[in-house]
């Protein structure tokens, strides 16, 4: 008796809709932090679930991915048009944004005649009425013979009213008006006619929007409203000569927020903290605890490093969102892929993935992150493939350094250099991609310019804490995983723990990775220790270089990187390189495997540990080329 | 006259669109023959154009606008 009350107490609910009509503000207002996010299996889309209870009734809530369709000719619309037809839902709520109601009735159109049987939310009727449409509730019914209801998304009363709806309607009340059957039935007629592929289409297609200017007709006003206040803003923001340098500027902000402003300080701050404060306790006491060695450094070169590497990005993964959110709530986004798509376009990706590529700059784990705002799966793991190329800030130090040492006339030029030599790899490789890996995947261009809006708070605030729960849990623990190996590797070899990193597994990795690199000029072990130790973190680079060449407090930091360089001189390391078996080695520092932290964000984003393999491999792959080619043109030219 | 050749702020009526991979998508966006479709704007590097639909804007490129054939209507 007990779970038969329990389960009719239960009830399950759909949201399904169009983008940009307000329905994940609808979800997450409901739901707020009782929400869960997932993936949905195999694609870089979004599971979002929640629950709710509303007088009694406890309501598991679904937000489908927003479709203009259920063609199934994309994931999300195969994901849509599957879940409605595989899991019976207690009910399923259509978000309509009524400004844009014609357009949205498709959608509607389409599902009922599945036989879906929907709640039609009537969303955003402050925007509708300012634009002048007025919709008779009664009459739309009538005409579809499914239940309507109006709300405008954020205001607490509307969703209270919409929850009242969903918890007491009894949808067996309601079917299909005469209308509607007339209309499916004459869409049967169509689809029996002999009419095959694009007429087919185009025949249904047009029925459905005769199907629903006729019902409009009848139950909508339309009175013509002067230039909404989108149009005026779009004058500046999308047209003309002011919308790229505004752009810029906005790129500029974004970027400063993150990464010198408010993200990278903390993310400073607390880097300080583990690494200093925290790692001298915790040391000071162990030793005093007469804790084993080995015992020792796993606590605080391992783990307490581990954790640092983890949780140091997080700062920055939540400023970046909280500003991607913000901006694409505006409907600013699409006004950035609408001017920046001829450029983008030459390089095999699309308009959008202009913001998040370019935080790539500062560090690619929020870049590889930021992908998943893209509109098709393609540019999804086009632009995940291309922000490694980058030069990321962890990078900067080995560019700095080497240019440092080894062209000191010239050393902000070739650091200059290796930046064009990344966003030209990273073009080259998207191109490349796009017409083998990913040739039988289309990106198109086509995208609405939503209304500009303020968008909801809450909203952004969950986007952003959702990136960095999702980067901590998922990602995280694979980034855990990968710096503790990496420090068992450098402080053990098959004796047990060593003093001298130069005895441990490191090393004799190193040696065998260095032959590697016996036709790029630089294949010594020292150089293939500091490759691998790269995989852990960019930045390890310069400080294994400098364990390795006996100068173990040498500073990592760019700013650092003449009086660096002037050490380093003094040691083996002088001799080790040319000038151009340096410019090689900077070369493939550029432009191979990212570092753990990314590649876990990989993982993660992508669903897939193949991904993050191929990642890994092909990056070293096309490195391990460019540089080869480039030492051996080199010496053929005459250089040294 | 297709999409492409339309001057910013013409109003015109699709008459035909060809067959093409993005034909099914913008007949479901509701750009379908008859439909009415004022053009906005193009972009600063003149790719893509904007265009006004059932109450709403959309932005596509040209190769794509060239494929929808319109008659001028204001």
């Amino acid at each position: 008796m007990a779970e038969m009350t329990l389960h009719e107490n239960m009830m399950s609910v759909a949201l399904t809709g169009n983008p940009n009509t307000g329905k994940s503000t609808i979800f997450n207002e409901i739901t707020g932090a009782r929400q869960k996010i997932g993936n949905w299996p195999g694609v870089t889309v979004d599971k979002k679930e929640g629950h709710v209870t509303h007088e009694g009734r406890h309501i598991h809530i679904i937000d489908l991915p927003g479709t203009y369709s259920i063609n199934a000719r994309s994931p999300e619309e195969k994901i849509v048009i599957d879940f409605l037809m595989e899991n019976k839902m207690d009910l399923v709520v259509d978000v309509i944004d009524s400004s844009n109601i014609e357009r949205n009735l498709f959608l509607t159109v389409q599902l009922l005649e599945k036989g879906i049987p929907l709640l039609l939310d009537l969303n955003m009727q402050d925007e509708a009425v300012r634009r002048g449409i007025k919709i008779d509730v009664k009459k739309l019914e009538a005409a579809l013979g499914f239940p309507v209801l109006l709300t405008t998304g954020r205001d607490g009363k509307s969703i209270k009213n919409l929850l009242n709806v969903v918890t007491s309607i009894a949808m067996d009340g309601y079917g299909p008006s005469e209308r509607l059957q007339a209309h499916i039935a004459k869409v049967k007629e169509i689809e029996a006619s002999g009419l095959t592929g694009s007429d087919l289409q185009e025949a249904i297609i047009k029925q459905r929007y005769a199907f629903i200017d006729s019902v409009l007709k009848e139950t909508v006003e339309f009175t013509r409203p002067g230039a909404t206040f989108s149009e005026k803003a779009d004058k500046i923001l999308a047209n003309g000569v002011l919308a790229l340098p505004m752009f810029l500027v906005i790129l500029y902000a974004v970027f400063q927020i993150v990464f010198e402003w408010i993200g990278q300080p903390i993310a400073d701050a607390l880097d300080e903290f583990i690494g200093g404060t925290l790692t001298d306790t915790v040391s000071e006491s162990l030793a005093s605890l007469e804790v084993a060695d080995w015992m020792q450094s796993l606590i605080v070169d391992g783990i307490i490093g581990g954790v640092g590497s983890v949780l140091t990005f997080v700062p920055l993964i939540f400023m970046l969102f909280f500003c991607l959110s913000f901006l694409d709530g505006t409907g600013y986004m699409a006004r950035v892929a609408f001017i920046m798509d001829p450029i983008m376009r030459r390089a095999g990706l699309t308009g959008k993935g202009v913001l998040p590529l370019m935080m790539s700059f500062g560090c690619s784990v929020p870049s590889i992150m930021g992908a998943r705002a893209l509109d098709s799966e393609k540019d999804r793991k086009l632009a995940i493939l291309a922000a490694p190329f980058l030069t990321c800030g962890a990078k900067l130090p080995i560019m700095a350094l080497f240019a440092a040492m080894f062209f000191p006339d010239n050393a902000a030029n070739i650091v200059f250099l290796m930046y064009i030599i990344g966003v030209v790899m990273a073009i080259v490789s998207t191109k490349f991609l796009s017409a083998t890996k990913y040739k039988d995947e289309t990106a198109t261009f086509l995208l609405e310019l939503p209304p500009y809006r303020m968008p909801d708070m809450k909203t952004v605030l969950l986007e952003t804490w959702d990136k960095g729960k999702g980067y901590l849990v998922k990602a995280g623990t694979i980034i855990f995983a990968g710096c503790v190996l990496i420090w068992f590797l450098g402080a053990f070899n098959s004796s047990g723990m060593v003093e001298d990193q130069s005895e441990s597994f490191l090393a004799s990795i190193g040696a065998v990775v260095g032959t590697l690199f016996t036709f790029h000029g630089f294949g010594n072990w020292e150089a293939g220790a500091s490759v691998i130790s790269g995989i852990l973190a960019k930045e390890s680079v310069i400080s294994t270089i400098g364990v390795l060449y006996g100068l173990p407090d040498i500073s990592a930091e760019a700013e650092d990187a003449v009086e660096t360089a002037e050490a380093l001189g003094t040691t083996g390391m002088a001799a080790a390189f040319t000038g151009l078996s340096a410019f090689a080695f900077m070369v493939f520092s550029q432009l191979y495997t990212p570092c753990v932290t990314a590649l876990g964000t990989i993982k993660k984003e992508a669903n897939s540990w193949k991904m993050m393999f191929f990642a890994a491999g092909y990056m070293f792959a096309v490195a391990w080329i460019i540089s080869l080619i480039v030492y051996q043109v080199g010496r053929l030219l005459g250089f040294e | 006259m297709t999409l492409k050749d339309c001057k910013e702020g013409m109003s015109v009526k699709v008459e035909h669109i060809e067959d093409f991979a993005l034909k099914e998508r913008l007949m479901t966006m509701g750009i379908i023959p008859g439909a009415m479709v004022t053009v906005l704007r193009s972009a600063p590097l003149g790719d893509p154009i904007a265009v006004g639909v059932r109450s709403y804007n959309l932005a596509m490129r040209r190769d794509d606008a060239e494929k929808i054939e319109v008659t001028q209507v204001g």
